[in-house]
């Protein structure tokens, strides 16, 4: 792809740790497939929404992105550049263009350090962004910028609410002046009425300062509603991605459809809408199904399968013997932009 | 379904206050409800609304001091708990009520067998032995849908995922064949796809046993997909109660409407989410009159001096604390 629009590409990435067993001579006995094999684009001024479970690998994809942890396999690409071929010093500078910003606002701040000292840290690691004496200008701004009072600076965690951390988290993502975040569940540990505070912030800083970004969540609502496309991740892969209408209204995966379908709507007049109820935990990701890794919990399989060829499932379910064993690709759709990975995938609208 | 005009559990006019170093902390603040049996009634609100604290005065679960009931009333059919002794109190509720907590993890004795824990109460409160309560803890663990319950009692809680906890969890809460259960968050920390099994498994084991249920949440999704009656409370008090009907098609209260604005929804794309201004009252500075009177589009003068009592809105079976209820109603809409 050229498309000059592209921030931030990932292709084919994978990170597998390996388990270990016994204490003090440890061998190997399995990987754990965290990622694999996991393709997306981050378009400049857009939002993708990361949607899955916990243990569907979205956490572990944020890591590997910031570069806290190394891929085992597959590139990321920020403005078309591999980021593994660069220098220590190029490492460096393009991570400024790319920042994080955490889940937990309790535990991501330092309660030692004054807000002052957290979002200024960011200049003495980077301190090409601001010359070291408009610094302080620089924090007050900021602060201002996500809707804090900057006469706060000297203010330690411990004396904000949930809320106001998050936007202190935000402000020591945006010091660098990045042009990428990676939000992890950035609004998942508020109350309900501030949740949205956040988010109107979100997009605010996205329309002033055309950032993109990757927002990553287990809330399919919020997700909705901020994203303009949409990746569903399973057991460390992408089962479904498209635009946000595509992925909401004409969903192609069994399992999106049944992680909708989970999503109580606030409307006691619409209580009968809930159909698939999912069965079971998803499986553990160091022992994931052979095949499609959704076909031990898929309600679809059952429906499409020839009672006369075809496997049983443990819980007694005869499910098509191809999704046991051809593990399906991701494939367009109706429109050429949205992909999903089921051999079945074009029978699920229409149920 | 049993006598529905007869509650189980009634709570009025209860006040909680805490001692701490910033001054006594009122908690809860004239809240008033009853459960009947075989219904459901979501008590709703944000954190440090006092949803939680009087649930656990219900339960005898506070520690006094720093606690303090103020005034109020616990009746469990008609016997007031809080005449009881501390001890007494917990006693009658181990074998009357029970509550499902938030967090299964922290909540099971990690050095105990799950089957441990299921037949404590068993043995110490019905003296039965230890192969019969091993025998109860299978059945309630079936109950639950824990597969291979045999097996499973025999496991330590770190055995178990999250969704299977919280099912031991309620497994434990209905080893003494509770009449009213108490779930607080029960599912706040699961994925949306267990939620979405653990709502229905609470569901069938109250309409089986015919229990009033009490949901603890903020998530108002689930409430509309479970709830018959719904309580709103914002610092510490009750700000509207009426059936879940009504809240959602016509909110009486600005905060419950707002409240229901500010959700994102996954059945519509709405362009910038409305937003409830300022944040939650500290609970050592809660504000004069009205309490929600900052963050309100419909505050007046009057709003900032009188603390609006419960009145009640038309069709007169509910009752919210606004000066200007009836008119909030009849905007109301709050589904857009």
């Amino acid at each position: 792809m050229t498309d000059t629009d592209v921030v931030l590409e990932v292709r084919d990435l994978a990170k597998s740790y390996p388990v270990r067993r016994g204490v003090v001579f440890k061998r190997e006995v399995g990987t754990v497939r965290a990622v694999d094999g996991v393709s997306l684009t981050l378009r400049r001024g857009k939002t993708l929404g990361l949607v899955g479970e916990s243990g569907s690998g979205k956490s572990t994809l944020a890591k590997l992105l910031v570069g806290v942890e190394k891929p085992t396999r597959g590139q990321i690409l920020v403005d078309g550049v591999d980021v593994s071929e660069l220098g220590r010093a190029d490492r460096r500078r393009l991570r400024s263009t790319l920042q994080m910003v955490f889940q937990d606002p309790y535990t991501s701040l330092n309660p030692r350090m004054s807000v002052g000292e957290i979002v200024g840290e960011a200049y003495a690691i980077h301190p090409d962004v601001t010359p070291p004496g408009g610094r302080d200008k620089a924090v007050r701004e900021l602060l201002d910028r996500v809707g804090l009072n900057p006469d706060h600076v000297n203010r330690y965690p411990h004396q904000f609410s949930g809320g106001q951390r998050q936007r202190i988290g935000i402000a020591r993502a945006l010091a660098v002046r990045p042009r990428i975040l990676i939000c992890d569940e950035p609004v998942s540990a508020l109350d309900v009425s501030i949740q949205g505070q956040v988010v109107n912030l979100l997009e605010e800083l996205q329309d002033d300062l055309g950032l993109s970004y990757l927002f990553i969540a287990h809330d399919l609502s919020v997700v909705r509603h901020i994203a303009d496309e949409v990746a569903v991740m399973y057991l460390g892969r992408i089962v479904e991605a498209g635009g946000d209408a595509e992925v909401y209204d004409r969903t192609s995966h069994p399992y999106t459809r049944a992680l909708m379908s989970a999503v109580p709507v606030p409307d006691p007049t619409r209580r009968e809408d809930r159909a698939i109820v999912l069965e079971g935990d998803m499986p553990s990701p160091s022992d994931p199904p052979s095949g499609c890794h959704f076909h031990t919990r898929c309600w679809l399989a059952p429906t499409v399968a020839d009672p006369s060829s075809g496997e049983t499932r443990p819980d007694g379910a005869r499910i098509p013997s191809v999704c046991r064993h051809d593990s399906p690709k991701l494939a367009p759709q109706e429109s050429p932009d949205h992909l999903a990975a089921c051999h079945f995938a074009l029978d699920a609208p229409r149920r | 379904m049993t006598d529905q005009s007869t509650p189980l559990l009634e709570v009025e006019d209860l006040a909680v206050e805490f001692a701490t170093p910033d001054g006594v902390v009122r908690a809860v603040d004239g809240l008033s409800y009853s459960v009947t049996a075989g219904r459901t009634l979501a008590i709703v609100g944000e954190s440090g609304s006092g949803k939680s604290v009087s649930s656990m005065a219900v339960m005898g679960l506070l520690q006094m001091p720093p606690a303090r009931i103020v005034r109020g009333a616990i009746r469990f059919k008609g016997q007031d708990l809080l005449t009881l002794g501390p001890k007494q109190h917990r006693a009658f509720c181990g074998s009357h009520i029970a509550m499902v907590f938030q967090d299964a993890l922290t909540a099971l004795n990690p050095v105990h067998t799950v089957g441990w824990q299921l037949t404590e109460a068993l043995r110490a409160r019905r003296k039965m032995s230890r192969r019969e309560a091993t025998t109860r803890a299978v059945e309630l663990l079936d109950m639950v849908k824990v597969p291979n319950a045999k097996e499973r009692v025999k496991d330590y809680p770190h055995q178990f995922s999250g969704g299977m906890r919280q099912r031991v969890m309620i497994a434990s809460a209905l080893a003494m064949d509770p009449e009213v259960l108490i779930a607080d968050e029960p599912t706040t920390a699961l994925d949306v796809t267990v939620q979405a099994q653990i709502m229905t498994l609470l569901s069938e084991i109250q309409a089986e046993r015919d229990m009033g249920l009490v949901l603890i949440t903020h998530d108002m999704g689930v409430v509309a997909n479970v709830a018959d009656d719904v309580t709103v409370m914002y610092a510490g008090r009750a700000v509207e109660q009426a059936s879940v009907f009504d809240v959602y098609s016509s909110a009486a209260h600005p905060y419950t409407r707002a409240l229901l604005r500010s959700i994102p929804r996954l059945d519509r794309k709405g362009a910038g989410l409305e937003v409830i201004p300022g944040r939650p009252p500290d609970p050592t500075a809660v504000p004069s009159g009205c309490p929600f009177h900052p963050r309100c589009a419909y505050a007046e003068d009057v709003c900032r001096v009188d603390p609006p009592p419960p009145q009640h809105v038309l069709p007169y079976d509910r009752t919210a604390a606004c000066h200007f209820a009836e008119r909030v109603r009849e905007e109301g809409g709050a589904v857009r």
